[in-house]
């Protein structure tokens, strides 16, 4: 196996798409490194993405915020602005693992490892943010869209997510994640809820509600953003948009929950995310 | 030997908070585990595991990986005879070691590999075809007593009654059809317990090597070196004497390291290919092919009279042993009704084999699923009666000269203090607020003595080795340090202790039953006496004075008799200096079976939140009580009470072996087998009473097990009070109680 350590993204491109063999990003490496301990995959070439100074920040831009895809969970809690603009993208972020995992762990390798469960993407998918992929050439593709099944991404061979943007919020808006998980930390989610909301005198305008762990892909359900636009977040609301939530899962029973208690938490998480969201954005 | 001259004490250092003497290695890494040990040219061993929950083997063909380059030997059950002489017992080890005929659980040994690295022994793996004809299977307890289950272990199915169903042990006296009778109200209620594994953090490994004269060196991971020797000594053909083991440090084994595993391949191994073998197993080999305790599936009925005495009791309780027959059916058997005073009483343990890996003990084996089941029908009971729970228990209490169960009377026991103090506990008087609830539960465990032998010799300046065959897995020669220098009356820093290796002292038996700190205890004490014996004839030849002229007070020996007036004390250090114009060295040995070994008790206090919407149980406050007979180090016993709550409430929680419709196992690995972590857990709180165990010197009973036993019930207790609803089996795990609520309210 080889290991290489680029300073720029085209060459990291470059790299990756010359090699014939299996070549795999490294960025925090908690996903990969497991992997390969675990004798589940057999790379021939390795990418660190880590000496890229590109990737290794979070930037203000005009339109909002862009993250680099090495910018681990540590270093995002620390950025002031966006804990401020997106705190339930940032909690979500810190949710993985413990102090050590967050010490390197990254939202785009937690992306591009496209687990069902994983915690930062319905609270990417709640945002509204995208992700900017350079290969033969650079496009951009909402996070929603990002993964296309258990362990799958839209990434062609040869590209590289370069960072995820995410828009400026709007004037009173919220956003928060919340996840089940049997124990108090270093678990994997159960069910995952992102919800982000802005509020027009103090009625609910838009809202993004983004569910993980209860299907094959992290889901955004506008059924759910409906139940609960145009209201107060009162009970009525908050009951419908429980449903909402519990009717888009599309669960497995396995080792983790099953599919009944899935479908049933995911409604409750929801009602107990949109609450939060509704106050963060101001509204009472 | 039942000496009132044991009891009330004084001491001058047993029952101070020392450091212990592992301490600084263990935190800074340079302690030396299973895995840290290498020799020169040492291969890595890996071993093929069945993928099948039960198959028969018709066919290993090893001979591509044999040839593979860098592929020093190849190990099947071919190479390794039956040689076990009709024992059993060591047959099934052979067998659970190496897969003969037919693979009985899912990760169930069938080949070994030694090459010269990882990624060669891996691909020696991949390349050993094995054919397989799939069996049908079974994995749950009740199930495999079905009449058409497969059947585990033909050899062990005879005499008209069910392959599976091994044997039942019966305990109890008087007559329950006439206790029930009496009784003005009855319970009778079924639990089930999930499997679960011990979850020590280090994995089993080992390093093992043998010559082509014959003789063999094994370090490892174990709770007791001789009885891994002895094993792979019988199993492998070897002179015992021949094969000496070290035990490595060791990263927990709460039981799971009382038994062979790979070692006995890991020797093989290097017996074929001429060349050291180390051998590392994964967490998920770990959780697949070690020794797990029993799922169980049991009936529990207690009946009293409406003020309260219960006048009968009885309980059968269904454990699966895994794929080869234990005694835990029979061992819970004993334990079900150990804590209560009942005219009539009769426990049950059946003993029923499963496709699942062999069990072996975990802490208390036995009693905690056994406790779960009885302590739930006693608050049930109380509830019918309309009594205080912990009442209940005081009135119906074991005590001095109460028949136990399984046949003893009892001596001092603490059973009823424990219980008091709880009663009498702060802890039962704090508020609690919505969702919350409290839970009590009682626990037995017997602890055992056994075979016992122990060195002590004095340097030349005056420091003391002390060598014990007992491993130390939770403070132990910290304890047998104070205990040694109790006896001599020196300073704690100034005495040593070392576990030896098996060529170093006689058999000792394997550190299990928490009798460690009490055999070992015992023998250093005697040993020590011995040395004293010694030191005081060395003084007398010093002083030219009769022996019987010498005392031993204070760490010095002293001339009695106006005549000796003139000699100051000498103390051992001055003897010790002397010792090479004296005599030669001087040292005390003392090898016994340790009898007397003291029952523990303990009842515990749990608060519990639960979130009616999501079915998850926060543990919010946790105390202990139990009977230490001595505390020698007040640290470490705390620690073992702290450290057995905690895993009690893992257990009762959310640990559990989860199988798929194929029988093979879906979660091995922490991910999905859900031990609790720090933040799970609130600070364990503990309180130590000391009633001395007439039996031994210093009034020690074994502390190490008996607090996992409550966890289950008490926690069971405290969720159906908070919720209002009862959780009959095991683990709560959130799902299980969302849809008992769900139940409730339908
Ligand atoms: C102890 C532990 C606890 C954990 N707890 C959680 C948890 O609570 N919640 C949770 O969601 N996850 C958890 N995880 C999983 C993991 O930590 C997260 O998924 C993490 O975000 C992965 O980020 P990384 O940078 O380490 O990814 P890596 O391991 O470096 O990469 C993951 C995958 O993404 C690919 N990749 C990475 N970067 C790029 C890129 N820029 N372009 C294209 N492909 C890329 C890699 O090739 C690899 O396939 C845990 C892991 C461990 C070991």
């Amino acid at each position: 196996m080889r290991y290489e350590s680029p300073t720029t993204t085209k060459a990291a491109v470059a790299l990756l798409s010359g090699e014939k063999g299996q070549a795999y990003v490294l960025a925090g490496g908690t996903d990969l490194l497991v992997r390969l301990r675990m004798d589940t995959i057999e790379p021939d070439l390795m990418v660190d993405i880590k000496r890229i100074p590109a990737m290794s920040e979070v930037t203000k831009t005009a339109s909002g915020f862009k993250i680099g895809a090495a910018v681990s969970g540590a270093a995002l809690e620390k950025n002031k602005a966006l804990v401020k603009a997106w705190p339930g993208v940032v909690e979500a972020a810190n949710l993985i693992g413990s102090d050590q995992i967050q010490g390197r762990c990254t939202m785009v390798g937690n992306l591009c490892n496209a687990s069902p469960a994983a915690d930062s993407v319905p609270a990417l998918i709640a945002a509204g943010a995208k992700a900017v992929i350079v290969g033969k050439k650079k496009r951009t593709v909402p996070v929603e869209k990002f993964i296309t099944g258990p362990g799958q991404t839209c990434l062609e061979k040869g590209e590289i997510v370069e960072s995820i943007t995410l828009p400026a919020p709007a004037k009173k808006s919220g956003d928060a994640y919340l996840r089940f998980i049997p124990r108090t930390e270093m678990d994997i989610a159960v069910v995952g809820v992102g919800i982000s909301l802005t509020l027009k005198r103090g009625v609910i305008d838009s809202a993004r509600v983004s569910l993980g762990a209860v299907a094959p892909t992290p889901l955004l359900v506008k059924a759910a953003a409906k139940a609960i636009i145009g209201t107060k977040l009162d009970d009525a609301a908050l009951d419908a948009l429980a449903m909402a939530c519990t009717a888009a899962c599309n669960p497995i029973d396995d080792k983790r929950g099953t599919i009944e208690y899935r479908e049933r938490v995911a409604g409750v998480l929801a009602k107990r995310t949109a609450k939060i969201a509704y106050e963060r954005a101001g509204g009472k | 030997m039942n000496d009132p001259k044991y009891t009330g004490q004084e001491f001058k250092v047993v029952g101070t908070r020392v450091k212990r003497p592992d301490g600084l290695d263990k935190v800074t890494g340079r302690a030396r585990y299973g895995a840290d040990m290498s020799a020169p040219g040492q291969l890595v061993g890996l071993m093929l595991r069945s993928p099948h929950a039960h198959a028969r083997i018709k066919k290993i063909d090893a001979s591509k990986a044999e040839k593979l380059a860098g592929v020093k030997a190849v190990i099947t059950s071919a190479d390794l005879p039956d040689l076990t002489g009709g024992n059993s017992g060591l047959y099934d080890t052979l067998e659970n070691c190496m897969a003969r005929d037919r693979a009985l659980y899912d990760g169930h040994a069938v080949a070994g590999v030694a090459a010269i690295d990882r990624t060669t022994a891996k691909k020696a793996l991949k390349l050993i075809k094995v054919t397989y004809e799939k069996l049908p299977h079974v994995t749950d307890v009740d199930e495999a007593l079905n009449d058409d289950a497969p059947i585990v272990q033909p050899r062990y199915a005879q005499d008209g009654r069910h392959g599976n169903l091994i044997n039942k042990g019966e305990f109890g006296h008087g007559d329950i059809d006439k206790g029930f009778a009496e009784a003005d109200v009855i319970v009778e209620r079924s639990y089930k317990t999930g499997q679960t594994h011990q979850g020590y953090i280090e994995p089993h490994a080992c390093l093992a090597s043998v010559s082509p004269d014959g003789t063999g060196e094994l370090w490892v991971t174990t709770q007791g070196h001789f009885a891994y020797r002895n094993n792979c000594a019988q199993l492998l053909g070897m002179d015992i004497a021949k094969l000496k083991v070290t035990s490595s440090e060791i990263g927990g084994g709460f039981g799971g390291k009382t038994h062979v595993w790979m070692e006995p391949i890991a020797l093989a191994l290097s017996r074929k290919a001429n060349r050291p073998v180390k051998m590392v197993m994964s967490r998920e080999e770990v959780f697949k092919a070690s020794g797990p305790t029993c799922s169980t599936s049991m009936d529990i009925k207690i009946g009293a009279k409406k003020d309260g005495t219960i006048v009968a009791a009885r309980a059968e309780c269904r454990y699966m042993n895994g794929a080869f027959p234990g005694m835990w059916g029979t061992l819970g058997g004993m334990t079900a009704f150990a804590c209560y005073n009942i005219a009539n009483n009769k426990a049950i343990g059946v003993n029923v084999l499963c496709n699942r890996p062999k069990v072996a003990a975990y802490r208390a084996p036995s009693a905690p699923m056994m406790a779960f089941g009885v302590e739930s029908t006693i608050d049930q009971l109380a509830k019918e009666l309309g009594t205080d729970p912990v009442e209940l228990r005081l009135k119906n209490v074991a005590k001095e000269g109460t028949l136990a169960p399984y046949g003893p009377v009892w001596g001092p026991i603490g059973i009823e203090p424990t219980l008091e103090a709880v009663r009498d506990h702060p802890h039962m008087r704090a508020k609690l607020g919505k969702n919350q609830g409290r839970g009590v539960a009682c626990g037995f465990w017997f602890n055992i003595g056994g075979q016992t032998c122990s060195d002590l010799n004095i340097g030349p300046d005056g420091t003391v080795n002390l060598t014990v065959g007992t491993i130390d897995v939770g403070g132990a020669r910290a304890s047998l340090a104070l205990i040694a220098a109790e006896e001599l009356g020196i300073a704690y820093e100034d005495v040593r202790t070392n576990i030896g290796d098996t060529s170093s002292l006689g058999h000792n038996d394997t550190t299990e039953g928490s009798r460690g700190t009490f055999s070992s205890g015992m023998a250093t004490i005697f040993a020590a006496r011995k040395a004293i014996d010694v030191l005081k004839e060395r003084a007398a030849k010093m002083w030219q004075i009769p022996v019987e002229a010498v005392t031993w007070e204070d760490g010095s020996a002293h001339a009695v008799g106006n005549e000796h007036d003139n000699l100051s004390p000498l103390t051992l250090k001055d003897i010790a200096k002397k010792a090479g114009n004296t005599g030669g060295p001087i040292a005390g040995h003392h090898e016994a079976t340790a009898d007397g070994a003291g029952v523990s008790f303990a009842s515990h206090i749990v608060d519990v939140e639960v979130d009616p919407e999501t079915g998850k149980t926060t543990i919010l406050r946790y105390t202990v009580v139990q009977d230490a007979g001595k505390a020698i180090h007040p640290d470490y016993v705390e620690g073992q009470f702290q450290g057995a709550a905690a895993q009690g409430i893992g257990w009762a929680l959310n640990e559990e072996y989860i199988y798929g419709e194929d029988g093979r196992l879906q979660n091995g690995a922490f991910l999905d087998y859900r031990m609790p972590v720090c933040s799970d857990l609130p600070s364990i709180d503990t309180k130590i009473l000391e009633i001395p165990n007439p039996s031994h010197p210093y009034g020690i009973r074994g502390v190490g097990e008996t607090s996992i036993v409550p966890p289950l019930g008490a926690i069971g207790n405290a969720v159906s009070n908070a919720v209002g609803v009862r959780m009959y089996e095991v683990p709560m795990s959130p799902p299980r109680i969302l849809k008992a609520l769900d139940d409730a309210s339908a």
